[in-house]
């Protein structure tokens, strides 16, 4: 039941793109001595044709980098964004496309990271979000599902981050959080009942810069687990993952 | 001739800066005294900036169909979607959800009666979150008037499997090929290998389960 209630939303999903692609028009003229036209979206497509400056050119859609224009001939191309960074309105305005700029790097709000790891001899599947307050501290809430050998579970925590230089390509962090555990042993073992815990931690970590927009991190996180039983549960994680950056 | 007035111009505005009072303005060569006089046009015209109004189409969704071979249980008919977002023209990340119905071991059909697993337990479900990389970008010719641009595309990714009544901590390798077939509508052949560890025919080991899957997105 789940699967086609899931098929039926991709398929609109799909439906819904579709209606939404026909974008609207911008108009701008050439500033530059001339722009390349690629076949597609990237660099490794081939250019096959030129526009020179003072020319027209209608934007039509942009995907990552890369604009698609049509020339006032009806050629149609993609063009980087730097090509076009020169480029008027026919009223002589600069124009600003969207994109990410170097000073991004610490100027920057919004993080997504993907990250897989090891708690505890289970192994972890997680989604980070994080949201700068300043240059160096972070607010960050993640959600990880954890897979066992005797048991599975979910963790969900929200936490702070200092970043000691955040204007350096590599720089070390130090986080604490809390957040809920839950564990669900497996049923062929003598305690079956499901545990739903809080817990605490605090971590360490390293995060670089691979480019303007990509971070490497790699963590570490001691968890307190307040067990209902006498003794609290001691756990160590270990992640790396894959951060973008807004 | 200019210059030489602009010199002594700058001259004497740097000198009313440092003996900034009353009586150095009041000795000004230029003009009636009371009067500020303007020395230097500026010449910056103000420009504005106007942000371009450009759809950006960075997300890709969409569905897919295909086969999968589940280890140990015959192949099966496999579907699901996914959901892409595109950060450069090199590297997108991207959320996938699968499922199919896993067929009978060798074991159950030659016995006949025996069924390891119920029908429910049966269900191959699985997700993955993966880093991708369009490694090979390309161009796709269909006769001699139309091209496509295409790219060779290779993913990595950790996410987790539910058969037989368990979550199994999942490895999901593949590559594929996505074929523009309009700007926003893309065609893909795609290969992809789940890999977990199972125990369920006794020995802990680790099942390989690939997939071949046809799919179309959409770009927005």
């Amino acid at each position: 039941m789940r699967s086609y209630l899931l098929a039926t939303c991709l398929v609109l999903g799909t439906l819904a793109a579709a209606v939404a692609h026909a974008g609207s028009v911008a108009q701008v003229v050439v500033r530059d001595p001339f722009l390349d036209l690629h076949a597609g979206p990237g660099r490794g497509y081939p250019v096959t044709q030129t526009v020179d400056r003072g020319a027209t050119v209608d934007l039509l859609r942009q995907r990552t980098d890369w604009i698609k224009v049509r020339t006032a001939r009806g050629l149609e191309g993609w063009v980087h964004r730097n090509q076009l960074a020169g480029t008027l309105t026919p009223q002589g305005d600069e124009v600003r496309l969207a994109g990410p700029s170097p000073e991004a790097r610490t100027a920057h709000r919004w993080e997504i990271g993907l990250g897989t790891g090891d708690f505890g001899g289970q192994s972890v599947v997680s989604v980070t979000g994080s949201y700068s307050l300043t240059e160096s501290l972070v607010a960050r809430a993640d959600v990880a599902q954890l897979l066992g050998n005797a048991s599975n579970g979910w963790l969900g925590t929200a936490g702070l981050a200092h970043v000691f230089m955040p204007q350096w390509r590599v720089s070390p962090f130090v986080g604490l959080g809390a957040g809920i555990v839950r564990i669900e042993p497996k049923a062929t073992l003598v305690q079956p009942e499901d545990r739903t815990d809080s817990a605490a931690y605090a971590g360490i970590g390293l995060r670089g810069y691979l480019t303007n927009r990509f971070l490497l991190q790699a963590e570490y996180r001691e968890f307190v687990i307040f067990t209902s039983r006498d003794d609290n549960e001691e756990i160590d994680e270990w992640t790396a993952g894959f951060t973008y950056y807004f | 001739m200019d210059r030489w007035l602009h010199v002594l111009l700058l001259s004497a505005v740097a000198s009313a800066g440092v003996v900034a009072s009353p009586g150095a303005r009041a000795a000004d060569p230029l003009g009636a005294p009371g009067e500020t006089p303007q020395v230097v046009e500026p010449r910056v015209e103000r420009r504005d900036v106007t942000p371009a109004v450009i759809d950006t189409e960075n997300f890709e969704a969409g569905a897919f169909i295909g086969t999968i071979s589940i280890e140990d249980f015959g192949s099966s008919v496999v579907y699901g979607g996914r959901i892409a977002y595109h950060f450069t023209e090199d590297v997108y990340a991207e959320a996938t959800v699968g499922t199919a119905k896993a067929g009978k071991t060798s074991y159950e059909d030659l016995s006949g009666s025996a069924q390891l697993l119920t029908d429910s337990e049966r269900q191959f479900t699985y997700y993955d979150l993966a880093v991708g990389w369009n490694a090979l970008p390309g161009e796709v010719f269909l006769g001699g008037k139309r091209a496509m641009p295409s790219a060779v595309y290779f993913s990595l990714g950790a996410g987790s499997t539910r058969f037989a009544g368990d979550d199994h901590f999942t490895v999901a390798l593949g590559a594929g090929l996505r074929l523009l077939v309009t700007d926003w509508l893309a065609a893909h052949l795609d290969v992809r290998d789940h890999a977990f560890e199972s125990d369920l025919l006794g020995d802990n080991k680790l099942t390989q389960n690939l997939n071949f899957t046809l799919g179309v997105t959409a770009f927005f």
